[in-house]
Parts: structure tokens; C-alpha cells; sequence
């Protein structure tokens, strides 16, 4: 069961409040502030979206390994949770990262999709593997076993996503003679600022509603334990 | 690949802007609707003790009426 | 508990020997997957990449069902139950149910592969064998673990049939690529390349840390 003093919505207004001004700052820098890129002009500001989504997303699902983990260490609830909140999450965030990466690779490859951009394809392949989480999780109905399998599936899938990247990049790296160097090397500074600030956005986004949906979901489980006992309750008052 | 120009690039950023907002949308809606089911269930426990208290008082004024009482 | 683990293989493969479930269907599928290869490709012989992408195929599909029916007798005779009651250590569990993988994977692969050079391969299988039979062995090994993590994780659920697959395909990704990297040089036209040491260094890699995920989770898979 979960914690009774566990109160998952504090803090919660704090959070949502820091995550709008910094996305909206980051974002306002984005279009007012931060020069176009000498290459790739005014498409490169996809950048600035879609590189820290990508890499919120990814935190999220290790995240999600992490409590997991924990769940399967300490056996209590609140971590399985935590972990099926942060896997969900970074499953529907990892749609937008697909669909903005596409839009990225029409715009500056003219093409929707490249297999020699490695980062991409690993994010497909990890993105295809996560979503078998849900179907794992729900098709076990004995609660506390579907928490078990469900961390063990968020474990080793976490530990999969680093694995999978070094893989597919060095399938790449060899077929496709490309520059290696990332998007981020050479920046000048004021992009790397824009960056950073997004990155913190997209981070304390990602919390924001990380920390809502745990708070609904406790709320729900809650609501449900206190139907139970008024339900109970009241049959053994009308009993007696 | 020379850079797009303005134009046409512009409609590709904006594209993914709007991808981004539209998925947060619907995360939203997603949460509105469960937020929509908790709030049905607390009406429904609502008219539940408020029948609970009901009958717990016609019980007490039975009591004070009657003798068939502990 | 290298005892347990003998005694619990011997018993895994006295049923696939005696009920000759598992091992005839893989090497079916196998066979049929080469002839769909003849036809999807429109080719009658292939070399180099495309040899080593349908030989690859060829060999997850066929693990795919392996994969499924690994607990199957246990969950069908309703020993499911008595295996995880009995004091036998989860990880003599884990490293009968791997070997007992690893060499249904072997026989099936001594009946596919010739069959491959047979049927696809436009180059001679000769040459390429030795260096063949090393990537294959690691990749088995690889396979084997991802499958018995996969098919413990799977077997609880309603829907085993439908989340093996799915679950096993992605994560064996990084087992393919070095695979059929290494295999598309074994494959080449003028007769085999020499294999680049990072394809097994990369299946090595892959295969301890998922051996050691596996290892460090069955417990918790097998455990009521």
C-alpha cells in the first residue's frame, strides 16, 4: 500500500510556476533573442525543442529504470509508481521528440526519416520497446506482482537504452563515414545559453507534470480506499 | 544543404512548436478526464454519507421513541 | 546449484526430446523464412549484407518461438507453481533455462545455416564457417539470456505469445547489428573478410551486462 503520509502534490505550484517561466523565457530567446545559425538558418531553432525533449524523455525513462529499482529493493509501492508515472510520461513526450525530429529531417535532409542519423534511430528502437510496458503491466492482474515485473521490465530496459545507443551509433559510424561531432560543439555562446535555459525548461516540465500525475494517481488510489471503508462501513452498521 | 529560406523553413519550425504543444494538450485532456472521474466518485460518496447520516439519524430519533434500544 | 541447474536442464531436455516440441518448429520456421527470403528478395542467391541480413532474420525469427515456449511445459502441467515453491535457487533456474535455449539455438542453427548456403547464399559457406561459427556461438549466448529474462518476464502474463516477440525484438537490436555487421564481412563477394573486432567485443559487452541483469533480477521474476 502506499504511504498514508506520503503527500506527492506539495511543492506542486512551485514547480508548474518555474516551469512556465523558464520554457516561455527559453522559448522567447529562442525566436527574439538567439541569432540564426550560420548553416542551417532559421530551421535549426527545431534545435532548441527537440534536443532537450529528447534528452528529458531519456532521462525519464532511466528515471523510470532508477525507481524501479528502488521498488524492487524497498517493496513499496510509492516507487512503482513513481517508475510507471515517469515511463508513461517520457512515452508520450517520446512521440513529440519522433515527430519533431522528422520534421527536423524533411526540413534540413528532405527526407521524414534518415537511418543515418543514429541518435534518431536508437530513440525509434528504445521508443518501440517502452511501449511495451503498458501492455506488460496491465495484462498481470495480482497488483503486487504487476509491480514486480513492471520494475524488472523498467530495469532492464533502462539499462538497455545506453547499450542500444553506443550500439546503433556504431553501426553508423561505420557504414556512414559522418562527422561525429554533435550539434552542441562550436556553439557560439549565446545558442549554448538558449540551450541550457530550454534544457532547464524542459526539465522542470517534464517534473511539473511528472509530480501532477503522481499526485492525481495517489489521489485516485486514495479516493478509492476511502470508498472502501465507508462502503464497509456502512454494511456493518445496517447489519447491525 | 544550403540553409531554407525564411519562409519555408518557418513553417517547419512552427510545425514542431505546434507537435510539442499539442502533445502537452493532450496530456492535459488526458489528466481533465481522469480529474473528471475523481470528482464523479466524490459526488457519489457525498450522497452516500449523506444517506449514511440520514439513516443514522432517523436510527437515534427511533431510539429516543422507542425502547428496543442497547 | 550448478547441480540444480544440471539436474533441471537434463529434465528440460529429456521433454524437448522426448515431446520434440520446440526445436522442430524453430527449424521449420527457419526453413520457411529462407524460402520467403527467395521470394520477397526475387533473388536466387545472395552475398555480403543482404546474405547476412536474411541469415539474421532467419535465426531471430526462429529464436522468437524458442523464446515463447521456454516456461511453457511448466505453465502448462501446472508446474509452474511447484517450480517456484521448490527450494531450487532462481539462479539455477535462469542457467538451466539459458542452456537449455542456447542449444536448442545450436541444433537449429546446424540445420538452418547449411540449409542457407544451400538454398541463399551466393558465395561459399566453406571458408566462411570458422569465423561463422564464433559470431553465432556469442550471439547465441546473447540470445539465450535475453530470452530467458524475456520469456520469465512474459510468462505470467495473459498475452505471453503477443509480448515475447515484441519485447525481445528490440532489445536483441544491438545483438543483430553486430551480427550481421560481422556476418555482412564473412559474406563478402571475393570471399570472407577478416571480422572487425568490435562486432564479438560488442556481443561479449552485451552479453555480461544482460547476464548480469539477469542475474541480478531473476530472483524477483520467480519469486511468490
Amino acid at each position: 500500500m502506499t504511504d498514508k503520509t506520503q503527500v506527492h502534490g506539495r511543492g506542486l505550484r512551485r514547480l508548474a510556476f518555474a516551469a512556465t517561466i523558464t520554457l516561455i523565457g527559453a522559448f522567447a530567446m529562442v525566436f527574439f533573442w538567439t541569432p540564426n545559425e550560420a548553416d542551417q538558418g532559421f530551421i535549426q531553432k527545431i534545435f532548441y525543442l527537440h534536443v532537450p525533449l529528447a534528452i528529458v524523455t531519456l532521462g525519464g525513462f532511466v528515471a523510470g529504470g532508477i525507481f524501479g529499482f528502488m521498488q524492487l529493493r524497498t517493496g513499496k509501492r510509492v516507487w512503482d509508481l513513481r517508475s510507471y508515472v515517469a515511463i508513461h510520461l517520457s512515452l508520450m513526450l517520446a512521440v513529440a521528440v519522433l515527430i519533431t525530429g522528422a520534421i527536423w529531417a524533411k526540413a534540413s535532409w528532405g527526407h521524414w526519416w534518415v537511418w543515418d542519423e543514429p541518435v534518431l534511430v536508437s530513440f525509434l528502437v528504445v521508443f518501440l520497446l517502452y511501449a511495451c510496458y503498458q501492455p506488460l503491466r496491465f495484462a498481470i492482474e495480482d497488483p503486487e506482482r504487476q509491480a514486480r515485473y513492471a520494475a524488472v521490465f523498467a530495469v532492464v530496459a533502462g539499462a538497455f537504452v545506453p547499450i542500444n545507443f553506443a550500439a546503433v551509433r556504431l553501426a553508423q559510424a561505420y557504414t556512414h563515414p559522418r562527422t561525429l561531432g554533435t550539434t552542441t560543439g562550436g556553439m557560439p555562446g549565446s545558442m549554448m545559453l538558449t540551450f541550457l535555459i530550454s534544457m532547464l525548461g524542459m526539465t522542470l516540465l517534464f517534473m511539473t507534470l511528472w509530480k501532477f500525475e503522481l499526485t492525481s494517481k495517489s489521489a485516485r488510489m486514495r479516493l478509492s480506499s476511502i470508498r472502501r471503508r465507508i462502503a464497509r462501513e456502512t454494511t456493518t452498521e445496517q447489519a447491525a | 544543404m544550403p540553409a531554407l529560406p525564411l519562409d519555408s523553413a518557418g513553417k517547419y519550425v512552427a510545425a514542431a512548436y505546434l507537435v510539442f504543444l499539442g502533445v502537452i494538450l493532450i496530456y492535459v485532456a488526458i489528466m481533465a478526464a481522469r480529474l473528471g472521474r475523481v470528482e464523479r466518485e466524490i459526488t457519489e460518496l457525498d450522497k452516500l454519507l449523506e444517506i449514511r447520516d440520514e439513516a443514522n439519524a432517523t436510527a437515534r430519533k427511533s431510539t429516543v421513541d422507542g425502547p428496543n434500544s442497547e | 546449484m550448478i547441480g540444480q541447474a544440471i539436474t533441471l536442464l537434463r529434465k528440460d531436455l529429456l521433454l524437448e526430446f522426448r515431446d520434440r516440441e520446440s526445436v522442430p518448429a524453430m527449424a521449420l520456421l527457419a526453413a520457411a523464412t529462407l524460402v520467403v527470403f527467395h521470394f520477397a528478395l526475387g533473388q536466387r542467391s545472395i552475398s555480403g549484407e543482404l546474405a547476412s541480413g536474411a541469415l539474421w532474420v532467419t535465426l531471430l525469427f526462429a529464436s522468437m518461438l524458442g523464446i515463447s515456449r521456454l516456461f511453457v511445459a511448466e505453465q502448462e502441467d501446472g508446474g509452474f507453481d511447484a517450480v517456484l515453491l521448490a527450494p531450487v535457487e532462481r539462479t539455477a533456474i535462469l542457467l538451466a533455462k539459458a542452456t537449455a535455449l542456447l542449444i536448442f539455438l545450436i541444433i537449429v542453427e546446424l540445420i538452418a545455416v547449411p540449409m542457407f548456403g544451400v538454398l541463399l547464399l551466393g558465395v561459399p559457406l566453406g571458408p566462411a564457417i570458422p569465423s561463422l561459427i564464433g559470431v553465432l556461438l556469442l550471439a547465441d549466448i546473447c540470445i539465450a539470456i535475453v530470452g530467458a529474462l524475456v520469456s520469465a518476464l512474459a510468462i505470467q502474463t495473459r498475452i505471453r505469445e503477443l509480448l515475447v516477440p515484441i519485447l525481445a525484438l528490440p532489445l536483441l537490436l544491438p545483438v543483430l547489428i553486430a551480427g550481421s555487421r560481422a556476418s555482412g564481412q564473412i559474406f563478402q563477394p571475393g570471399g570472407p573478410a577478416a571480422v572487425a573486432g568490435r562486432w564479438p567485443l560488442m556481443l561479449a559487452l552485451y552479453g555480461v551486462v544482460f547476464g548480469l541483469l539477469a542475474f541480478a533480477l531473476y530472483d524477483y521474476l520467480l519469486d511468490d
